[in-house]
C-alpha cells in the first residue's frame, strides 16, 4: 500500500486544482466543476484516512466503530453534492432562459 | 464518547429532544400538500399551517431550556440551553419572515405557495447547527439551510436580479461549503471521530502531526464558517445576495442565517477552547476588520437593501467580539451577551426589512432609499416603527440594541479584549450617519413618486411590524429575566455537570 501522506497530497493537490479554477474560471458550470472537485478531494482525503485507520498514537482504539464516520461522512457528502447540482443547474437555466449568456464576468446589476 | 449507534432507533430515544425539529420539518412537508390542493392564488392555508407548526416547535424548544444537557442518538444530537434558546431564535426569524411575506410576493406577483415549506426547512435546517456537536449533523443542517437559501434567494424568477443573486449566493456558498468540509476531513484525522468532543484530548495530548492537522483543519473550518457568518473578507456576497433576493427572504437571511452561523461557530469554538492561543489572534483581527469595513462601506449606500447587508457585516462583528470574549475567558463570561444580541438583531432587522417591503407594488419593487420618501404619509405605523428598528439598531438608550452592545462591551473588557471593545463603541457612532440616512428618506424627504400615494399596509406586514417592534421594546424592558433565561443558572456545578449520553 502506498503511504498515507501521498493520498493526502494528492487530496490536497486536487482541492488547489479547484480553488484556483474557482477563482480564474468565468462560466458559473465550469466554476461548479471546480467546486465538485474540491469536494471530490475531501472524500478522498476522508476515504484515506479511514483506510489508514489505526494510526494515531492516541488511545482511540477502545472505539474502532468511531472511524465508520469518515466512509459515512463521504455518503452524505455525495447525497448533498448531488442536491446542489440539481439546485444549481436549475438557477443556471433560469439565467440562461433571460439573459442567453451565463458569463460571471457579466452578472453586474447588483451593485453599490 | 457516543456509544454503539443502535439500529433502526434507540428504545429510550428521547423524542421530545427532537420534537422541535420534527415539528418544522413536518410542517414543511404538511405544507407543501396544503400548497398542491389549494385554490388558485390562495396561499393562506399555507401561511397558517406554517404558523401554527412553528408556533408549536417554538413552544417545544422554550419549554426545554431549562433541562439538564443532553446528548442522543450516539452523539449526533446535543440537547442543552444554548440549543434550545437558538432553535427558538431561528423559530421566531422563520415566524416574523414568514408573516409578512404573503402581502410582499403578492404585491410582487410571485405568491408562489412553496416558499413557505422551503423556509421551514430552512429553519429546520439552522435548528439542526444549533444542536449538535458532531460534524456530520453540523454539515448536513448547514446545507439544509443554504440548499433551502439558493433556491428561495432566486425565487422572483422572471427577475434577472435574483437570479444573479441565487447564482452568486449558490457558487460562493458551494465554495465555502468545500472549505469546511476540507477542514472536517482533516478534523476526522486527527482525532479519529467526527464529534468535536474528541477535539480537546488530541489537542492536549502532544500528538504533534494531530495537532498540526487540527491547527490546518480549523483555518479552513473558520473560513468557510466565515463566509457564511458574513465576516470581512469573506463578506462580498452578502450586499450582491440582499439586494437581488426577495425582500422577505433577505430578512430572513440576514437573521435566520446569521443566527444559525453563529450557532455553529459556537459549537466549533467551543470544543476547540483548549486551542484558544492560536485562533484568537486572527479572528481578533477578523473581528476589526468586519466592524470598520461593515460600517464604513454603508456609509456610501444609495440602495436600502445593500444598506442593511453592510449593517447586518457590522452586527456580525459585534457578534464576533462576544464569541471571542466567550472563549477568551469562558470562566467570566457567559453565553448571555451572544443570545441577546442575537435576539435583539434579529427583531430589528426583520423588521427594517418588512419596512423596506412596504414598497413593493403592482410587480414592481424599487428598494432605493429614495423609494421610502414620504413613509411618513403612506404609513405612519411603518414609519415610527422604522424609526423604533434604527434607534435600536444605532444602539441609542431605551431598546434592545443599546442593552446588547453594553452588555457584548462590558463582556470584552472582562475579557481583557479593550481594543474590540474601543472598535465596537466606535464604529457604533459611526453608524449613526447612515442609518439616519435609512430615516431621512423615509421621514423628511418629500414624496417623489406620483403614484405612490396608496400603499395600504396589509395586515400582515403590521403584525410581523408590531411583534418586531414590541420584540425590540419587551427585550429592552425585560432585559434582567430574560438574561437570566438565557444564561441559566451559573452555579459551580451547573458549570461542571457532564453531558449525559444515552442512545
Amino acid at each position: 500500500m502506498p503511504p498515507l501522506w501521498m493520498y493526502l497530497a494528492l487530496g490536497a493537490f486536487l482541492f488547489a486544482t479547484g480553488v484556483v479554477g474557482v477563482v480564474s474560471r468565468r462560466n458559473p458550470i465550469v466554476i461548479f466543476m471546480c467546486i465538485e472537485l474540491m469536494l471530490n478531494s475531501v472524500n478522498l482525503t476522508f476515504l484515506a484516512l479511514a483506510r489508514y485507520a489505526p494510526w494515531l498514537p492516541v488511545p482511540l482504539e477502545r472505539e474502532p466503530q468511531a472511524w465508520m464516520g469518515g466512509p459515512a461522512m463521504v455518503i452524505f457528502v455525495m447525497a448533498v453534492a448531488a442536491a446542489e447540482v440539481a439546485v444549481g443547474l436549475g438557477i443556471i437555466m433560469a439565467i440562461f432562459r433571460l439573459r442567453d449568456e451565463v458569463d460571471v464576468d457579466e452578472m453586474n446589476l447588483l451593485r453599490g | 464518547m457516543p456509544d454503539r449507534f443502535l439500529f433502526p432507533i434507540p428504545q429510550d430515544l428521547d423524542w421530545f429532544a427532537l420534537g422541535p425539529i420534527i415539528v418544522v420539518v413536518a410542517t414543511g412537508l404538511v405544507a407543501l400538500i396544503v400548497e398542491m390542493l389549494r385554490h388558485k392564488r390562495n396561499n393562506a392555508y399555507v401561511v397558517g399551517v406554517s404558523v401554527v407548526g412553528l408556533l408549536v416547535a417554538g413552544a417545544m424548544a422554550a419549554s426545554q431550556a431549562g433541562e439538564p444537557a443532553k446528548e442522543i442518538l450516539a452523539g449526533t444530537f446535543l440537547r442543552d440551553r444554548f440549543g434550545c434558546v437558538v432553535q427558538v431564535l431561528m423559530v421566531a426569524a422563520c415566524l416574523l419572515s414568514v408573516l409578512f411575506s404573503e402581502g410582499y410576493l403578492r404585491q410582487k406577483r410571485i405568491a408562489y405557495g412553496e416558499a413557505y415549506p422551503l423556509m421551514l426547512w430552512a429553519t429546520a435546517g439552522g435548528m439542526v447547527m444549533a444542536t449538535s456537536r458532531n460534524l456530520v449533523t453540523l454539515f448536513v443542517g448547514l446545507e439544509l439551510l443554504s440548499v433551502s437559501l439558493y433556491v428561495l434567494a432566486g425565487l422572483s424568477r422572471t427577475e434577472a436580479k435574483s437570479e444573479e443573486s441565487a447564482l452568486k449566493y449558490f457558487l460562493l456558498g458551494a465554495f465555502a461549503s468545500a472549505f469546511l468540509l476540507y477542514g472536517i476531513a482533516l478534523f476526522y484525522g486527527a482525532t479519529g471521530s467526527l464529534h468535536l468532543g474528541r477535539v480537546a484530548e488530541v489537542w492536549t495530548s502532544g500528538f504533534e502531526t494531530g495537532r498540526s492537522l487540527l491547527a490546518v483543519g480549523m483555518a479552513l473550518i473558520l473560513i468557510g464558517l466565515s463566509f457564511k457568518s458574513a465576516f470581512v473578507p469573506f463578506h462580498q456576497w452578502t450586499p450582491d445576495v440582499y439586494q437581488g433576493a426577495p425582500t422577505n427572504i433577505a430578512a430572513f437571511m440576514a437573521a435566520g442565517s446569521k443566527v444559525a452561523a453563529v450557532a455553529m461557530l459556537y459549537r466549533v469554538l467551543d470544543a476547540a477552547q483548549p486551542m484558544v492561543a492560536l485562533w484568537l489572534p486572527p479572528l481578533f483581527w477578523v473581528a476589526i476588520l468586519t466592524m470598520v469595513v461593515g460600517n464604513l462601506a454603508a456609509l456610501v449606500q444609495k440602495d436600502a437593501k445593500r444598506l442593511l447587508a453592510y449593517s447586518s457585516i457590522s452586527h456580525a462583528g459585534y457578534l464576533l467580539v462576544a464569541l471571542l470574549a466567550r472563549f477568551k475567558a469562558p470562566d467570566v463570561v457567559s453565553d448571555a451577551a451572544l443570545l441577546y444580541y442575537l435576539a435583539s438583531y434579529s427583531f430589528m432587522t426583520i423588521g427594517a426589512f418588512a419596512v423596506i417591503s412596504v414598497a413593493a407594488r403592482a410587480g414592481r419593487e424599487s428598494t432605493g432609499l429614495s423609494a421610502l420618501n414620504g413613509l411618513w404619509q403612506r404609513s405612519p405605523f411603518a414609519a415610527v416603527a422604522l424609526l423604533l428598528f434604527v434607534w435600536s439598531l444605532i444602539g441609542v438608550p431605551g431598546a434592545s440594541g443599546f442593552v446588547g452592545k453594553l452588555l457584548i462591551f462590558r463582556d470584552a473588557l472582562a475579557a481583557d479584549l479593550v481594543p474590540l471593545a474601543i472598535v465596537l463603541a466606535v464604529a457604533s457612532v459611526v453608524s449613526v450617519a447612515y442609518y439616519l440616512a435609512l430615516v431621512r428618506a423615509a421621514w423628511v424627504a418629500d414624496e417623489s413618486e406620483a403614484d405612490a400615494a396608496v400603499a395600504p399596509l396589509n395586515a400582515g406586514s403590521g403584525l410581523a411590524l408590531g411583534i418586531c417592534a414590541a420584540g425590540v421594546l419587551g427585550l429592552f424592558v425585560f432585559v434582567g429575566p430574560l438574561l437570566g433565561w438565557m444564561a441559566g443558572p451559573r452555579s459551580a456545578e451547573a458549570e461542571r455537570a457532564p453531558i449525559v449520553r444515552q442512545g
